[in-house]
């Protein structure tokens, strides 16, 4: 491996230094942290990661290289990657290439040999904040420079920038469901998991009007994860409205589930330092039961406005910190959850969900 | 589901005896069961035949039975005490075929007994081989092809059906007990014929192999609403054809893309799911093709095992107390994680570090054994290194060994020689990681070693960095080396001791020094469960090479205990029990209690027991930078077994103070010459001796003092080489064989006191007052180990004048020693004449037997002796012991098939039980009597 030293900027001024990996160059986004063991793949092309500058926990990067298949979108959706141990070399039979290739391919800017330990201590303590990695400036003010220039991730809309631009189908036209999903950052998983069970989805761009959608004659409603604050995105929620006032059958993830919330009145707030990773326990209050989720948000439904809503009801807690991660409107056809139930990576305990969803439609 | 308050008293079945398969692992479940129970307010019995566990100690448990692990001790439990429920999950197999022999005659349901843990209607599932395949191939799982054979033709045919390689696996025996590969059609009849005679039953089910695929092992807990938590998935490193026992094992799984893996959660899920209703823990193992991905199921074990032992301690997670919380009702979500005591229990921790545990075997203990690892477990126990990558896991693991490794090689002792390199690499045995990079260095591709491996490419891509970068470090001496070099070997999890040796055989103390000049030094991180997502709260600590340092040293006064690192025959499960008592002791007169130690199998390593664990290897490098940071008021050496005591002489020259006697006092007793000069001034016997470095002289010697001797090695363990010879001859070879193997050894030639009885005393001394705690003699005539013998307590044949001369020899040496704490002294008796053989400075093998036998917490006694809070007479002393009780030797030959049983001064016993008898005419003590020269060999 090169050698070749890299600097990591935090907006408060904390400097940890390493070593590039990836393309040479200079990196930008707020910086976050995730727990998962397996699926960086996965995590590096999620569009809800757009963006952001993502610490890998997880010691080892690069092990098993890289399948194109398992990609979440088609791209690296990351801004940059923050890790301990970049490695080159993979030993997977049907990986397609190495890491560093791929990096190379999609520009990818990367820092390795940090302590992620600590920086991610300082996140959890400091809060999420905007950072910079650069291999190719050493200049700290220059760095400082550039850093002030980011936005804060508070107040910015990002889906209409990643959603696709024009509408396109997946799965079989003779399917027994269609659905009409809207894309403010899908991931892939999440149109699979549709078409494995026998639906046709048409993806649509984040401003497609609900008029636009009723032409496609859908069977149900999808509102997809995506990047963001959730607050900016009053077009989304006006859609949301319109479905819910026809009492259409409804599904949300993520973002979508924080549209759904604003939807009936319930604000959504900017959480200390997120969740993401592949271990979060849920628990799904109707059943009782327990579930190992996958978790990337930033933002979540404010708890106290949603249980004095009326409107809506939780259905799902996150039983580490007591957060919402599921609700359902009231007297409606409509339900969603903060968290992932495609996985993509990690656990499939919750895929019950999309199951649950055509039999919405089904008892339509 | 909350607290079902209906069970207010459970009965605890512990594992028994340590044997291979079914060690200390099981003292780590029971006693944290017993533990979380009792947290609860439930009344916990617990029945153990061991007394060398701390399960079976008053601290951990209400009602303790030392009784035979038997139907009719259940018996005797039940009619004694009301038991609302029987966890026999903690016990490995031994409880779960206890608890089902209960069972099967209805014991359980006479006395309204709960089974709880496990759903023993489902135990034929697991444990039944073909009901097994067809369980799985129903739920539409993977398995290997492969059918049952209840005789010779049945076996036959399916061997030819399968083809070779195949497995033979016996049903319902334990570690793989009469199982093994067949590579040819000529080998299958002998290995068939074995397999069906170890099997209880006589069958055993011929299995194609599927040698050289990934093998994983992932840890389950379920409650009772069915939620099913992954607590850990481990990667062996060793692929299929070892067992996972024998294997070098990694978590988290190093080589599993997230589809692959999410693929086999979902069937350990949907295999624990399907067996019946219980709550607890479960362990499901997995072999995963390398080329095509396809995944099959190996086995699952429906009760806390070894893995769930190295699964908590590899990620922080404590299996067998949240298991044991599950089994009483509880559900996942009603449960904190006990480690940052504010998230749930109901989760799946994540790390950010590397563990890696390395077994540790014992080949030497068993002349003639066949080395080769293959089906049937061999080690005798393990360590783990903690690093913050693979290599300095690995190399962390190397160094905790306690076989002279430093490291992973780059100490001198490669082989060169390609063919034998090659030859190892084909038939595993304990030093195969260690061959494969003598065989990078010498150039053997990676492809080549990968296919005679079968080992994934990644780790020896691993390999192969730290061999690149030997090259670039023996380019510089130590003065030239380049910092960042220097790091990144450090990272890498190079001790001093192989930089020094790389850099051109210097001192590590040197290489030490040269990088505390240059600010490269530990860090302590925490293990957390949840890669620091969550503020945790509990002290357990790795060290690395990193930024940040989490471990804040307090204010408070602080002792270190060192601990005894892996089980091996001589030094086992006896040394946690006395570090434990230690750190409570240590904890209970105000001073904070700091553990350091490498096996994972430990109490002492649970994180609360200690006041902070260190989880280091008990090596001088760690142990040197840990004091440096702690800056402890000292460090106690007695309880951790030899491991521990080698480390005195360094903290003596360091100038750290040893708590309890100072390094002159151990080291006289250690040093034959000058303890026998003392044993001289003191007018006490002692076998005529003499030391030698080489034959000519061992020869004189002998001649001198008459044959029989014992030759041996100095500063070994557990009688190791040692030998009892008769003649010139055999005196020859034994000398030239000892110096091949350790040279410039000075060897040790004591007269051997023919048919002479050998009997034991442990005592304390606080400078002033000697206490004995135990007088015992062994049954088997001098020539067999102690460790070997059965002991009894008290002596059952020594007159009261012999006793008395014991007593007072053990004072005089006491006192002349210079002792604070424990000594064990041994004697051999030929007539009235009591001879002293050797003297042990440190708590023994037997310090644990006494303090069960006779209810007495003399390591809590000892330990403030030591630290000088108190004396001796600030306790008094009750012996609750009616007649005798018997410390007996248990063994494992029966791994080894080729090995007889045959025991002489060299230790062979892997581990013990007490036996109580009410007098002499006991028909079990008149037959150990009547049998004790059987065995005893050369």
């Amino acid at each position: 491996m090169n050698q070749t030293p890299a600097i990591l900027l935090l907006e408060d001024g904390t400097i940890f230094n390493g070593y590039a990996c990836g393309k040479i160059g200079t990196a930008t986004g707020e910086i976050c942290f995730n727990t998962s063991m397996t699926g960086y793949q996965e995590l590096f092309t999620d569009p809800s990661y757009y963006r952001q500058l993502l610490i890998s926990t997880n010691v080892h990067v690069g092990n098993y290289g890289i399948k194109q298949v398992e990609a979440e979108s088609d791209q690296i959706q990351i801004s940059g990657l923050i890790c301990r141990d970049y490695t080159n070399q993979f030993s997977r039979k049907k990986a397609d290439s190495s890491i560093e290739d791929y990096f190379i391919e999609n520009n990818l800017v990367g820092i390795t040999g940090i302590d992620t330990r600590a920086v991610v201590r300082h996140v959890r303590e400091k809060g999420a904040m905007n950072a910079i990695v650069s291999s190719e400036i050493s200049d700290v003010e220059a760095l400082k420079a550039t850093l002030k220039s980011v936005p804060s991730m508070e107040g910015l809309e990002l889906s209409s920038i990643i959603s696709t631009k024009t509408a396109y189908t997946l799965g079989d036209e003779q399917a027994k469901y269609r659905i009409a999903a809207l894309d403010y950052g899908v991931k892939k998983n999440i149109l699979r998991n549709f078409t494995e069970r026998d639906c046709l989805v048409k993806v649509f761009p984040a401003k497609t009007t609900y008029a636009e959608l009723l032409d496609f004659q859908p069977d149900g409603f999808f509102f997809s994860n995506g990047p963001g604050d959730p607050s900016t995105m009053d077009y989304a929620i006006d859609t949301m409205k319109k479905v819910l006032d026809v009492n259409h059958p409804t599904f949300g993830i993520c973002l979508g589930s924080q549209m759904l919330a604003q939807a009936a009145g319930v604000p959504t707030y900017k959480l200390h330092h997120g969740h993401r990773g592949g271990n979060h326990p849920v628990k799904n209050l109707k059943t009782g039961k327990c579930e190992i989720t996958t978790q990337n948000h930033g933002f979540a439904v404010d708890m106290e406005a949603l249980k004095n809503s009326g409107k809506a009801r939780l259905t799902h807690i996150n039983l580490n910190d007591n957060s919402v991660e599921g609700l359902e409107i009231i007297g409606k056809k409509a339900f969603a959850v903060q968290y992932h139930p495609e996985a993509a990576p990690g656990p499939h305990d919750s895929r019950y969900l999309f199951d649950d969803f055509l039999k919405m439609i089904d008892g339509n | 589901m909350p607290k079902d308050t209906s069970i207010k008293s459970v009965l605890i079945i512990g594992s028994g005896p340590i044997i291979i398969g079914q060690a200390c692992e099981f003292d780590y479940s029971g006693s944290q069961a017993a533990r979380s129970l009792r947290e609860e307010g439930i009344e916990v019995s617990l029945i153990n035949s061991n007394p060398a566990t701390i399960m079976t100690d008053e601290v951990t448990a209400d009602h303790i039975y030392l009784k035979p692990l038997t139907v009719d001790s259940i018996l005797e439990i039940l009619e004694e005490r009301q038991i609302d429920a029987v966890l026999p999950t903690m016990g490995g197999q031994t409880a779960l075929n206890l608890c089902k022999e209960a069972s099967e005659i209805g014991i359980w349901e006479k006395y309204n007994v709960r089974i709880i843990g496990v759903d023993l209607n489902v135990i034929e599932t697991t444990e039944n081989r073909e009901a097994f395949r067809k369980y799985c191939v129903d739920m539409g799982l993977g398995v290997a092809p492969s059918y049952i054979a209840n005789s010779m033709l049945e076996g036959k045919e399916a061997a030819q059906k399968i083809g070779f390689p195949l497995v033979i696996r016996p049903s319902y025996t334990l570690g793989g007990t009469g199982g093994g590969f067949v590579h040819k059609p000529e080998e299958f009849e002998a290995a068939l014929s074995y397999g069906l005679k170890a099997s209880p039953v006589h069958e055993v089910l011929v299995e194609k192999a599927v040698l050289g695929w990934k093998e994983y092992e992932l840890e389950l807990l379920r409650d009772i609403n069915d939620s099913v938590v992954i607590i850990c998935t481990v990667e062996n490193l060793d692929p299929m054809g070892v067992h996972t026992g024998d294997s070098i094992t990694v978590a988290p799984a190093m080589t599993l893309p997230d589809p692959v893996f999410q693929e086999m959660r979902n069937q350990a899920q949907k295999l624990m799911r399907g067996l019946g209703s219980f709550a607890g823990g479960c362990n499901v193992q997995f072999a995963v093709n390398p080329e095509t991905e396809e995944i099959i199921v190996i086995e699952i074990n429906p009760r806390v095992s070894r893995s769930s032992a190295l699964a908590s301690k590899a990620t922080g997670y404590p299996i067998a107390k949240i298991a044991s919380k599950l089994a009483i009702g509880y559900n996942l979500d009603e449960l904190n994680n006990q480690i940052t005591k504010t998230t749930s229990a109901c989760f799946e921790p994540a790390l950010d570090y590397v563990i890696v545990k390395i077994p540790r075997w014992n080949f030497d203990k068993f002349y003639g054994c066949d080395a080769t690892l293959g089906l049937q477990m061999k080690a005798v126990g393990e360590v783990m290194g903690i690093g913050r990558n693979f290599a300095e896991a690995l190399q962390k693991a190397c160094q905790s060994l306690e076989n002279n490794k430093i490291g992973l090689g780059a100490d001198g002792k490669g082989l060169a020689k390609t063919e034998e390199i090659i030859d190892s690499l084909q038939h595993p045995s304990w030093d195969r990681i260690f061959k494969i990079k003598d065989a990078i260095s010498l150039g053997v591709p990676l492809h080549t070693i990968q296919k005679l491996t079968g080992i994934d490419n990644w780790f020896l891509m691993q390999i192969q960095d730290l061999v690149k970068l030997e090259k670039e470090i023996q380019k510089y001496t130590l003065d030239t080396l380049p910092k960042d070099i220097l790091v990144r070997a450090k990272k890498k999890g190079y001790s001093d001791e192989q930089l020094g040796f790389l850099l051109g055989r210097i001192s590590p103390d040197d290489v030490y020094e040269k990088r505390k000049a240059l600010g490269v030094k530990r860090v302590y991180k925490m293990v957390d469960t949840c890669a620091a997502e969550f503020e945790a709260k509990t002290p357990y600590y790795y060290s690395a090479f990193d930024e940040e340092n989490e471990s804040k040293r307090s204010d408070k006064k602080k002792i270190i205990v060192l601990g005894a690192g892996p089980n091996r025959i001589g030094q086992g499960i006896e040394f946690d029990y006395c570090c434990v008592h230690g750190l409570l002791a240590i904890k209970e007169v105000g001073y904070e209690a700091i553990m350091i130690n490498c096996n994972p199998e430990t109490v002492s390593t649970d994180f609360d027991i200690a006041d902070k664990l260190y989880f280091e290897p008990v090596y001088w490098e760690h142990l040197w930078e840990l004091i440096e940071h702690e800056q402890p008021e000292g460090v106690i050496v007695q309880l951790g077994g030899q491991t521990a005591l080698k480390l005195s002489k360094k903290l003596s020259e360091r100038g750290i103070k040893i708590i309890g006697s100072s390094f002159e006092s151990m080291d006289l007793a250690e040093d034959r010459g000058r303890f026998s000069d003392l044993l001289k001034e003191l007018e006490i016997p002692y076998p005529d001796y003499g030391t030698a470095t080489d034959a000519d002289e061992a020869l004189a010697v002998a001649n001198k003092v008459g044959y029989p001797v014992l030759v041996r090695p100095s500063y070994v363990l557990g009688g190791q080489r040692m030998r009892i010879v008769i003649n010139d001859q055999e005196c020859e070879t034994s000398v030239i064989n000892l110096l091949k193997d350790i040279p410039d050894n000075i060897i040790l030639i004591d007269h051997f006191l023919d048919r002479a009885k050998e009997a034991e005393i442990d005592a304390i001394y606080d400078g002033e007052t000697v206490q004995i705690m135990g007088v015992m003699e062994h049954i088997e005539p001098a020539g067999i180990h102690s460790g070997d013998s059965n002991s009894v307590l008290p002596p059952y044949s020594l007159g009261a004048i012999v006793i008395e001369t014991m007593k007072h020899y053990t004072e005089k040496l006491c006192r002349a020693l210079d002792i604070r704490g424990l000594i064990n002294i041994q004697f051999a008796i030929k007539g009235e004449k009591v001879y002293v053989i050797e003297a042990n400075p440190r708590a023994s093998r037997t310090t644990p037997f006494i303090c069960k036998a006779y209810q007495i917490p003399y390591l809590n006694v000892a330990t403030k002796v030591m630290l000088g809070t108190h004396t001796l007479k600030d306790f008094s002393f009750q012996e609750k012991l009616t007649g005798y009780a018997i410390k007996e030797p248990v063994f494992s030959f029966d791994k080894f098939p080729n090995v007889n049983k045959e025991l002489g001064p060299e230790m062979k016993s892997t581990g013990e039980a007490i036996y109580f008898i009410k007098d002499l005419f006991d028909p079990y003590f008149r037959q150990l009597y009547k049998d004790k020269s059987m065995f005893l060999s050369r």
